[in-house]
């Protein structure tokens, strides 16, 4: 209890424990927990042969975080930047450090652009997009909806309504953007 | 070659892609033979994690044969069976050289705060990830291991982060010999913090969630005292009725961004994107328990501010303590217990996803149909 100074006392002894639970107090001594302590200076331990790592060639100009000094030694090298949403990530690492919430909300927004953007290109492709498929929701079928879902109080069955929203809206609102604009060209002509 | 690609929110599809090729001298080639899809690519799949391009290869954790090496790999050989961190780290920069492998600074020009994950967006240093036949792994010397001889493949890929994060989690609380913990979350890091907690010597361990079968798993599995959120009005009052209205010494979150048990909370961070994360568990953990007690969080969160209640985190004089799990670091040791029978990672899986169903399998664990608790993926080559 809070109110005095005693622990309160526990429901089972060490001893019991280790004989109920299998490695019970195998790592009790922190000098056996592999990050006790947090900072151990050990270069050497790490199998790296270098002081700094050779560099590997920039194929692209890399976007990178204004806060590094230069561009790190070794990258990743998947989906250069393209198209408007690449301008946006662009900008966002150009002009905006990791500590302002615009960096991310425009990484975000450019997110959401590349999204749009790569499903109208897919379109010009012999395999559009195909949001049924691409969902995994076939699985419905197969994996006991029902059963999974109700009778199990199940606390985010509140709010997974709104994940098939999220997937459509975009495409709704491409839709009646490309409605829109049609309805316009027509007008024009 | 074959590989799971992002084509936006809630979307994925597997297409041929081409296969990874030598970039560094130090890269090595991998061919992948088991991977998993983790809590935490779920966060990328609901389109929660800034820079997530369309294109991108998700996957850290996976395990495979080395195919290919470059001309400065000294400690591998194609043919080797091997383990891979979801860390990418140099082993040099002045963070890795004090063995924080997960907070390195040469691997990631995207970001400085975070260091490079496989297949976890542009945030993370832009490598593509392991639900694929092939990936490239940098720094061969430095990130891989050979698998012992003695364990499969289901196993080892555990290892590469779920097991290693639950087991680092269950450090980070400080435990000390009778020590009350309370983790948050039992999926699958929070099943094995919770089982972890008993290695460092806790007295007694409760594990929190709403999924009934997921309870069920931590009570045999982990040997947990459980509860569901749902049956109470305010869980943090329950812990405290359970502890003598002392509070928990520990409390450690295993759940995250997406974290359920508050609407407000859930929509604002996980459909609109406007919090990091919700910290929903992180709350709850800060309220339950006891003051000058540790909080320990290994639940990934966003790189966004979050509504975490700091005020009471300081008023109650709480150690707040958290990083990505440095993976490398923890597996001599946890070979030991795997080894001995304390752990016994593949417990815990509960469906085998070829690769080219991926998209369902990414459904049935974010629906979390079936009673899905950790789905692994077997590439095509495998």
């Amino acid at each position: 209890m809070p109110y005095t100074p005693d622990r309160p006392k526990p429901a089972e002894s060490s001893d019991e424990l280790r004989a109920r639970i299998p490695g019970w107090g195998a790592d009790l001594d922190p000098r056996d927990r592999p990050s006790v302590p947090k900072e151990v200076y050990d270069p050497k331990a790490t199998g790296a042969h270098w002081e700094f790592p050779e560099r590997q060639p920039e194929k692209w100009p890399r976007e990178r975080s204004i806060e590094h000094r230069f561009l790190t030694p070794v990258f990743g090298t998947a989906c250069p930047p393209k198209g408007l949403s690449g301008a946006i990530r662009r900008f966002a690492y150009a002009r905006y450090s990791e500590g302002r919430a615009a960096h991310w909300l425009l990484l975000l927004g450019a997110d959401r652009v590349d999204a749009v953007e790569s499903a109208a290109r897919s379109m010009l492709t012999l395999r559009p997009d195909n949001p049924i498929t691409q969902t995994g929701v076939l699985s419905e079928f197969t994996h006991h909806p029902i059963r999974s879902r109700f009778g199990r109080r199940r606390t985010d069955l509140v709010h997974q309504p709104l994940d098939p929203i999220l997937v459509a809206a975009p495409w709704v609102a491409a839709g009646l953007i490309g409605y829109a604009v049609v309805k316009r060209l027509r007008r024009v002509t | 070659m074959r590989a799971m690609v992002y084509r936006g929110p809630y979307r994925l599809r597997v297409e041929e892609k081409d296969r990874p090729s030598i970039e560094h001298p130090n890269d090595a080639i991998v061919r992948v033979t088991r991977a998993a899809i983790c809590g935490s690519d779920l966060h990328l799949y609901h389109g929660m994690m800034p820079d997530t391009r369309v294109g991108m290869t998700f996957g850290h954790e996976f395990v495979g044969v080395v195919d290919e090496v470059g001309s400065s790999v000294r400690n591998l050989a194609a043919g080797d069976r091997v383990m891979v961190p979801f860390n990418i780290f140099c082993g040099s920069c002045y963070f890795c050289a004090r063995g924080l492998y997960s907070n390195c600074h040469n691997v990631n020009p995207n970001a400085t705060a975070v260091g490079g994950i496989y297949g976890y967006s542009h945030t993370c240093g832009g490598y593509d990830g392991g639900q694929s036949e092939y990936v490239r792994v940098p720094f061969a010397d430095v990130g891989p291991s050979l698998i012992p001889e003695w364990m499969d493949d289901d196993d080892a890929v555990l290892l590469t982060d779920a097991l290693a994060t639950g087991y680092f989690g269950a450090q980070l609380g400080d435990i000390s010999e009778g020590d009350t913990v309370v983790v948050f979350g039992a999926g699958p890091v929070g099943l094995y913090a919770a089982k972890s907690s008993w290695l460092m010597g806790a007295g007694r361990v409760i594990v929190i969630d709403h999924l009934d079968y997921r309870l069920r798993k931590a009570a045999e599995f982990a040997h947990a005292e459980t509860y569901n959120f749902v049956e109470y009005d305010d869980i943090v009052v329950q812990m405290k009725k359970v502890t003598d209205h002392l509070g928990a010494d520990v409390a450690i979150d295993a759940v995250g961004a997406e974290a359920d048990g508050n609407l407000v909370q859930h929509v604002t961070a996980a459909k609109l994107k406007l919090q990091g994360g919700s910290p929903i568990a992180l709350n709850w953990a800060i309220d339950s328990v006891r003051k000058g007690g540790t909080i320990s969080v290994v639940g990934a969160y966003g790189p966004m501010f979050s509504a975490v209640k700091f005020g009471d985190a300081v008023n109650k004089g709480l150690t707040l303590r958290m990083n990505q799990c440095p993976v490398k670091r923890q597996w001599p040791r946890l070979f030991e217990h795997v080894r001995n029978g304390y752990l016994k990672p593949s417990d815990i899986v509960t469906h085998r996803i070829p690769l080219e169903h991926i998209a369902e399998g990414y459904h049935i664990f974010s629906s979390k149909l079936d009673n899905c608790i950790k789905p692994l993926i077997i590439p095509n080559a495998a």
